[in-house]
């Protein structure tokens, strides 16, 4: 051990390892005098050069010359290795330094140039060890070069130190045979000697204060030593180095074995930088990201789970004929084959909502009416008709609620005559009379409507439309939010919030585009004459038993083989007009201050086109055709059915084949207008007084003005004395 | 959307109401695979549809081993018979800037654009024939304008080698949840018109290989993009609202994305109005 070489090992030991060489100085002799190495280390360090067969045995002598200067020739450090055998008990002694050289050892195994950083280390200690004997001074540099080999080679066997020794011997032949050490698993500990002792600079197994003092290696081999100590220079900005970069590169594509690795390098390469900080961020995200949308999942699982649960033994008895539950998954089918429609699980899933909307609420029929879509969610909506007497207490809780508005207005009113000497005038403006809106079950309130986001959610019922709303809206051209109590922002105001922008649209779509094959409905006997005021008098119809299929080909030929069976809404925002200043005549009565002076032109009735009219009379758009009708298919043609768009709301589409057909409507809730949308002006500035000559200003008479009437004046005054005068004396003569 | 994925992808769009009959699916797997062999494409994508009024006009269109490079557009009534388009020109652009309204489905039909004009130009130029557009050269500037106004991809899903093509990412493992729904984690896929107005402070975060787009943050006017998970939050879509039809999917965590554009092919020019 470091017996013959007495200078080196205190040197080699100098820092950190100092304690652990003193342990494996004395470790040493023993072990190591295993077979060769008492007999060797001396010999070989006679002997030269690093290009000597792996076994010779007089290597050790010569590997602390060329091991230090060519970091290559680390080969004949490996004969080190078998010095290692020695160490080995003690390095495993020295569990300190194991685990700090253990991180190291994996990525050794199959590749000899990617020692990690405390691998060149680790040979050295033990390395010097074996070399300090023959190497006076040239302990320190003889485990950097050997790191790289040791790792491959170190085993934890000191059994095999005969083994060890013959390959340590090797030298450069080790190097180039990286697979000969089989008898050398790679070792754990690697001896005392630490990469941080100061005799050995760091990454620099050229450099070392000894340097002068070694002989000159060989050309090559200083070359691939200066190569790789350029590859270890730590970058200044990330603190990386190119070789332990490549060395992690390779391990991962020899782990991985992509497909042309050569042309994805790139990309490899970043992955590793990228893999260095990847780690910690794991932890944070998973747990915090996805619960909404386990909740949201957890809601459609309800959505099946509810149908199985609840229905179990009732369905099969009563519901299955009457059910007012449609059948989403037919429709979608038939509006599949026209290209138009939501995905076949959406679909799925709103049949379910459906199901439970149907489930949870009295209803006589449901129909999935559509979706209209929003900037923040979007809304699937249900037509829906209650069963008789269903609605009414709705009705009458919404009647209490205006009566006891009323009656609050009255006191007020009250309160108010008593003030009346010092309130300033009242204005003498009377807001338009309100158009009512229509009753439930009649006109656009014919139908209820439900509303939910997604399905899962909970519905929504919309409250009725009136008529203000309908005519604002349709001054109004705004986006759905998907937020029911989002206010809407508009100009004219919106008289309501989006549940009530909504109602009115769906109410507006229905109206214009919910249509049926000429003949399925037809108006009830009930109902005498057709000459009733106004051609307002239809406004139910009923299925006809008798209805005669229309062959696919005429229901796209021409238009006048569909009908619309939602009534039109008038101008004023009804289905059937009324009159509002009649209404207000009912009011006067009771009323105090409403004066009937000033009557206004009696509104014109308003006439629309009655129930069930054929599609040819809808007004074109343009010269656009207000409706584009198809076949699905052109290919099976005895199999298609008959598609309708809507040009004037795009994404109200119907089909029809046989006695089936439907209408739904898919899109943004907007009327398709080929003009450009320009908001109604503010009304012209109001006059605030009525201007009259009390009021208007007048120039004030100038002095010239003045004088000449006071002239005049005196002249009047004087001409009237005059006469007087003359009056009087004709009176005297009169006398006389 | 690619001609690979589309009967999947084509599911995940129909959220907004747009998808194709299964008979146009079944198609269209068959015709865009046959595009890709016989125009010799590196890459087919389904574009879109565009509804006329007597028919739609469904859209492909073919790219080479650059990305970024110029795209061929093809057309056809049917899915199954394609007409190459000829490339969007300036020029195309600027003559039918003017016109307006539904796209009527039929290639060859001729709008009058002298409407505007009077009586003299009309004269002169019925004589030369230059004025009378065909719908196919509307259609050109058309798919032209929305695929750069609103063809987006998601950051990082491409990447600009240092020698300019642009290649998919194969890195590329998805937006995740929280980056899928802001709207800087998009781009624009054509020239970037704002690249160089960002601050040095943005810049600095920047990756030159993958931050080569403009992002929608700055889109004009603010709020034209509508995100929203789907599917139980497990997918983000964008619908534009500038181009009302343009549907943008992506799964997060995955490489899955894609956009489509299944309308009428006409601006919504009242967007101000409706946001």
């Amino acid at each position: 051990m470091a017996d013959p070489s007495g200078d080196p090992p205190p040197e080699a030991q100098a820092s950190p390892a100092s304690g652990q060489s003193s342990e494996q100085l004395d470790q040493g002799p023993p072990p190591g005098q295993g077979p060769d190495q008492p007999d060797q280390e001396p010999p070989p360090g006679q002997e030269t050069p690093p290009a000597q067969a792996p076994y010779q045995p007089t290597q050790p002598g010569q590997e602390p010359p060329p091991g230090q200067g060519t970091p290559p020739a680390q080969a004949p450090y490996q004969p080190t290795q078998p010095g290692q055998g020695p160490y080995q008990p003690s390095q495993t002694g020295q569990s300190p330094y194991e685990p700090g050289q253990a991180p190291y050892q994996p990525q050794q195994p199959g590749q000899d140039a990617t020692p990690p950083d405390q691998a060149p280390y680790q040979p050295h200690q033990p390395g010097q060890y074996a070399y300090e004997a023959p190497q006076v001074g040239q302990g320190p540099y003889q485990p950097l070069s050997q790191e790289p080999r040791r790792s491959i080679y170190q085993t934890y066997a000191p059994g095999q130190e005969p083994y060890q020794l013959q390959e340590s011997r090797g030298s450069l032949y080790q190097q180039q045979e990286p697979m000969l050490g089989p008898y050398q698993p790679f070792v754990p500990g690697h001896g005392p000697y630490q990469p941080h002792e100061p005799g050995y600079g760091l990454y620099q197994p050229g450099y070392s204060p000894y340097e002068d003092e070694i002989p000159d290696p060989e050309p090559r081999a200083l070359a691939i030593q200066n190569a790789k100590a350029y590859l270890m220079k730590s970058s200044t900005k990330s603190g990386l180095n190119l070789y332990d970069h490549l060395a992690h590169m390779l391990t991962k594509i020899l782990d991985e074995r992509p497909i042309n690795a050569v042309d994805i390098i790139e990309n490899i390469s970043k992955d590793v930088k990228w893999a260095q900080f990847q780690k910690k961020m794991d932890t944070l995200h998973d747990e915090h990201e996805m619960l909404p949308t386990f909740e949201l999942a957890e809601k459609y699982k309800a959505l099946f789970l509810k149908g199985t649960g609840e229905g179990g033994d009732q369905e099969p008895e009563e519901e299955i004929t009457d059910s007012p539950l449609p059948n989403v998954m037919e429709t979608a089918f038939y509006f599949e084959q026209a290209g138009v429609g939501l995905s076949m699980d959406e679909n799925y899933h709103i049949f379910l909502a459906l199901k439970q909307l149907v489930s949870t609420q009295p209803i006589q029929t449901c129909r999935f009416w559509g979706k209209i879509l929003g900037l923040e969610m979007n809304y699937i909506v249900a037509e829906v008709e209650y069963r008789e007497g269903e609605e009414e207490e709705e009705t009458e809780e919404e009647e209490v609620i205006e009566e006891g508005g009323k009656e609050g207005s009255e006191e007020k009113d009250e309160e108010e005559d008593e003030e009346k000497e010092d309130e300033p005038p009242k204005s003498t403006y009377k807001p338009p009379p309100v158009v009512p809106k229509e009753e439930n079950r009649t006109g656009t309130n014919k139908f209820i409507y439900f509303v939910c986001n997604e399905p899962g959610k909970p519905w929504v019922k919309l409250p009725p439309v009136t008529p203000t709303q309908i005519v604002a809206a349709r001054k109004i051209k705004k986006f759905f939010t998907g937020r029911l109590d989002a206010p809407i922002v508009s100009y004219p105001p919106f008289p309501g919030n989006e549940a009530n922008y909504l109602r009115v649209q769906i109410a507006r779509i229905s109206a214009g585009t919910q249509i049926s094959p000429l003949g399925f409905y037809q108006f009830g006997e009930e109902e005498g004459d057709e000459e009733e005021e106004g051609g307002a008098g239809r406004d139910s119809y009923e299925e006809n038993p008798d209805f005669e299929t229309i062959s696919v080909m005429e229901l796209v030929d021409s238009l006048s083989n569909w009908v619309h069976h939602v009534q039109n809404i008038l101008m004023q925002g009804r289905c059937s007009w009324i009159n509002p200043s009649q209404k207000s005549e009912e009011e006067e009565e009771e009323g105090e201050e409403e004066e009937k002076a000033e009557e206004p032109d009696e509104p014109q009735p308003e006439v629309g086109p009655p129930l069930l009219t054929p599609l040819s009379e809808d007004a074109e758009i343009q010269n656009i055709p207000p409706w584009t009708s198809q076949l699905s298919t052109n290919l099976v043609p005895q199999y298609a059915i008959a598609v309708l768009q809507s040009n004037l709301w795009p994404g109200a589409y119907s089909y029809a084949i046989g006695k089936k057909f439907d209408n739904i409507y898919l899109g943004w809730g907007h009327k398709y207008s080929p003009e450009n949308y320009s908001p109604s002006m503010p009304p012209p500035v109001q006059t605030e007084y009525p201007s009259g000559p009390e009021i208007t200003e007048m120039n004030d008479p100038t002095v010239e003005e003045e004088q000449a009437l006071k002239a005049a004046q005196e002249e009047a005054l004087a001409a009237a004395e005059e006469m007087d005068e003359i009056e009087e004396e004709e009176d005297e003569d009169e006398d006389d | 959307m690619d001609a690979e994925s589309l009967p999947y992808a084509l599911d995940l769009v129909a959220g907004g109401g747009g998808r194709l009959s299964s008979e146009k699916k079944a198609a269209l797997r068959a015709s865009l695979l046959l595009l890709r062999r016989d125009y010799r494409f590196e890459l087919v994508r389904f574009w879109g549809r565009i509804q006329g009024i007597r028919g739609p006009y469904y859209i492909a269109e073919g790219l080479g081993a650059d990305r970024a490079g110029p795209r061929s557009r093809l057309y056809s009534l049917n899915c199954v018979e394609w007409s190459l388009l000829p490339p969007a020109t300036e020029e195309m652009i600027t003559q039918t800037a003017g016109l307006k309204g539904r796209f009527q489905g039929d290639p060859s039909y001729e709008y009058d654009s002298t409407e505007k004009k009077g009586e003299e130009n009309e004269r002169i130029y019925e004589e030369e024939g230059v004025p009378m557009i065909k719908e196919e050269i509307r259609l050109v500037a058309t798919i032209d304008q929305i695929d750069k106004a609103v063809g987006i991809i998601p950051r990082s899903a491409f990447v600009k080698t240092p020698l300019g093509p642009v290649h998919e990412n194969r890195n590329f493992e998805g937006l995740s949840l929280t980056e899928a729904k802001k709207l800087n984690s998009y781009f624009h896929f054509t020239e970037p018109v704002n690249l160089k107005n960002r601050t040095l402070l943005q810049k600095a975060d920047l990756d030159p290989s993958i931050d080569f787009l403009d992002s929608l943050e700055h889109d004009i006017p603010k709020g034209s993009w509508s995100i929203q998970l789907e599917r139980g939050g497990s997918m983000v879509v964008l619908r534009s609202l500038l181009w009302p039809g343009l549907t943008f999917y992506h799964i997060p965590m995955t490489k899955q994305h894609g956009y489509i554009y299944l309308g009428t092919g006409e601006k919504n020019i009242d967007l101000p109005f409706m946001l």
